[in-house]
């Protein structure tokens, strides 16, 4: 039997995202709000070790009340239950903030069902650091593998894992002491069609909510108050600049940029 | 000249680049970054210095200084053979309180975002992810780091004010490799490793080569890239493959070509690709989505050929060319071929 735990976040669709030309900033509203992509591959992997062992997969995602959406979602994949970590002391969390939030639902779960493994998820799409998944294994003082794209043996047993880390020219075969922190790329398994009866199940399903003093949490480390950074401009991304278009037939166009490039690289040598 | 703080904050001083090895060899981005650590220091009046950590590493120590290290901290031990984060994060942590720098820049590779992130916790400080510009504000000797978040199509500028150090990661190509000075000597400090292999919880078993050609796009000097636009896998073999091979360049893809199964993932450029930095990038059928554009901002000229005048390649290129990749680029390959081998 294992209990497995993963953090799963609810995201704007990047796709989809559009900036307001006027104030330079992020038009959420134009975006739907869907689980974090890699999240649900974490869901996955969590129900397949949960099915090969026997046990219970637990989903916390942190955000505003709607995010019970997304935990929903995780029962439709399989998930056995979720819990929502919501308050407004919360909003404006960086990733330090956020993982101590999350790192103090976890040890509050825990106390109830001891954990032996947490999935997170290698990134978000939103924020894009990659920073929560180590921020929860230093809190909870457990060892961190990251970018993960296989789970080669579970051994609740022995208390051990073994996974493949994706480097950046070579993966790499690490075992860990159990409970231990994974995040996981997509690449490590195929979502599944969800089932009918989780997805009745889900349907009715309300997570259990959370707020800060349930988590019996430090306002200090909460919010924008335990942000250490703090976002100071948002712009559009500068172009290049508009490019020059070549006109004419084929064989005009590739004399005037082969005439074009050799003047550049002369200039550039 | 930058203002001096007063309080705890000023005991903070230098800026520290992680130097990241694998088997002894430098990681360029580490080599970068002491570019890009040197005008910050320079800025803030302060020494940079490099991290090294390894198992007998120490001859690399030599090479820092001539890219721009005024020292190096240097902890040399079989426990560091393999980069973990258990052993690594130690360390590093130990050395910032031993010696308190205000700045500690890493590249954003696997290894540096997985240390960066387990190292920032430790010290309740502030990190900044995959910046692609850094600055500083001399007034409150604040560092400026540049980032890129919702899937490329915001910039944000992100500040850790009240928390030393101040810690950001940087992306692979974006900053400029100083030019060595040969001879450039430094200061080498060493760190004694207390770390016992049987305290530790992880355990690297083996490390696999990827098989395969190494496809290591982002050192490549030219890259012929192809989108959907080639049509099909036939297409995009006869098309960009005949192009890179003609003129000795490297291969990249859209995400398109890549999830069309035209060709694997290691050669997608972008967001969720590598980024770029070549001499030339050719976009061939490429419309230009934000997120392939993130990736090849760096590139000196970028050359796109696309029938829809529209396409957002057209804003960002050097040069667009509105037309079939099927009639313009068999066209190309021989003046090509001749202007580039000059
Ligand atoms: C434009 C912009 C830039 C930002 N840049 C930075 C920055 O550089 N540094 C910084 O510290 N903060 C930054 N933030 C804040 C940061 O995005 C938030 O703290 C965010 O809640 C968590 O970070 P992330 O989205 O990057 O998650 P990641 O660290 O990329 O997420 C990794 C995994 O952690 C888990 N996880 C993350 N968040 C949650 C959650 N709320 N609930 C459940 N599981 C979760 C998921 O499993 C996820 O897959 C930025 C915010 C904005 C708007
Ligand atoms: C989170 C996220 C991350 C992403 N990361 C990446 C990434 O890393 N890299 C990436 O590339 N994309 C990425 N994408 C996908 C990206 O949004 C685009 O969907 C993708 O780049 C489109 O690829 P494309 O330009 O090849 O295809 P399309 O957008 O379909 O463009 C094809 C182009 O070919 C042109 N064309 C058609 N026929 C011809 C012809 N005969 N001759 C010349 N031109 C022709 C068309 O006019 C069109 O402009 C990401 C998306 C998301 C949501």
């Amino acid at each position: 039997m294992v209990h497995i735990l993963v953090c799963v976040k609810q995201v704007p669709d990047t796709t989809e995202v559009r900036i307001d030309p006027a104030t330079n900033t992020l038009d959420r509203s134009s975006a739907p709000a869907i689980i974090n992509p890699y999240d649900s591959h974490a869901v996955e992997e969590a129900v397949r070790i949960k099915e090969q062992f026997g046990g219970k997969v637990t989903v916390i995602s942190m955000g505003p009340p709607n995010a019970a959406e997304v935990i929903k979602r995780c029962i439709t994949m399989g998930a056995d239950e979720g819990y929502l970590l919501s308050d407004r002391m919360f909003a404006g969390s960086d990733t330090l903030a956020t993982s101590y939030i999350l790192a103090k639902g976890i040890e509050i779960i825990s106390r109830r069902e001891p954990i032996d493994l947490i999935l997170c998820g290698k990134q978000a799409i939103d924020g894009d650091t990659a920073q929560v998944g180590p921020g929860i294994a230093r809190r909870l003082g457990l060892p961190q593998l990251t970018y993960v794209n296989k789970v080669a043996e579970v051994e609740p047993d022995k208390g051990e894992i073994k996974v493949h880390r994706k480097l950046d020219d070579a993966y790499e075969v690490v075992i860990a002491k159990l409970p231990c922190l994974i995040t996981v790329e997509k690449e490590i398994n195929e979502l599944r069609y969800a089932s009918l009866p989780d997805m009745i199940r889900a349907a009715r399903y309300q997570p259990g909510v959370l707020g800060a003093a349930d988590l019996e949490a430090d306002a200090a480390m909460m919010g924008l108050k335990g942000s250490p950074t703090s976002v100071t401009r948002i712009f559009a991304p500068t172009q290049r600049g508009q490019g020059e278009v070549l006109k004419g037939d084929v064989s005009q166009v590739v004399s005037q940029l082969i005439d074009k490039l050799s003047t550049k690289i002369s200039q550039n040598n | 000249v930058a203002a001096e703080l007063t309080g705890d904050l000023a005991r903070y001083r230098g800026v520290w680049v992680f130097i990241e090895q694998r088997e002894g060899e430098i990681v360029p981005v580490s080599l970068e970054l002491l570019g890009a650590g040197r005008q910050l220091a320079d800025k803030l009046g302060v020494e940079l210095a490099g991290v090294l950590l390894g198992d007998k590493v120490c001859g690399l120590s030599d090479r820092l200084y001539e890219y721009g290290a005024d020292k190096v901290y240097l902890a040399d031990h079989p426990v560091l053979r393999y980069y973990r984060t258990e052993t690594y994060m130690k360390v590093f942590v130990k050395l910032v309180q031993q010696y308190l720098p205000e700045i500690i820049l890493m590249g954003a590779t696997t290894t540096g975002r997985d240390l960066a992130g387990a190292v920032a916790t430790e010290l309740s400080t502030g990190l900044t992810a995959d910046c692609t510009v850094l600055d500083i504000d001399p007034k409150q000797r604040l560092l400026l780091a540049t980032r890129p978040a919702f899937g490329g199509n915001i910039m944000a500028t992100i500040v850790c004010k009240n928390h030393r150090p101040q810690m950001a990661t940087v992306r692979p190509k974006v900053m400029k490799m100083a030019k060595p000075v040969p001879g450039r000597r430094g200061q080498l400090v060493t760190w004694q490793v207390d770390l016992k292999e049987e305290d530790l919880l992880t355990r690297v078993v083996e490390i696999v080569k990827e098989r395969g050609e190494q496809v290591n796009l982002q050192e490549a000097e030219i890259i012929v890239a192809g989108g959907r636009g080639l049509g099909d896998r036939e297409g995009f073999r006869k098309i960009c493959f005949g192009l890179a091979e003609a003129i000795g360049a490297r291969v990249g893809a859209s995400r398109a070509a890549v999830e069309a199964g035209w060709i694997e993932q290691k050669y997608q450029v972008g967001q969720t690709g590598v980024t770029v930095a070549p001499k030339i990038y050719f976009a061939l059928g490429i419309s230009g989505a934000i997120q392939h554009l993130v990736g090849i901002r760096g590139s000196d000229i970028i050359i796109a050929v696309n029938t829809d005048p529209d396409a957002p390649i057209f804003k960002e290129c050097t040069y667009g060319i509105v037309g079939d990749v099927f009639q313009v680029v068999p066209a190309l390959i021989e003046p090509l071929k001749e202007l580039l081998s000059k």
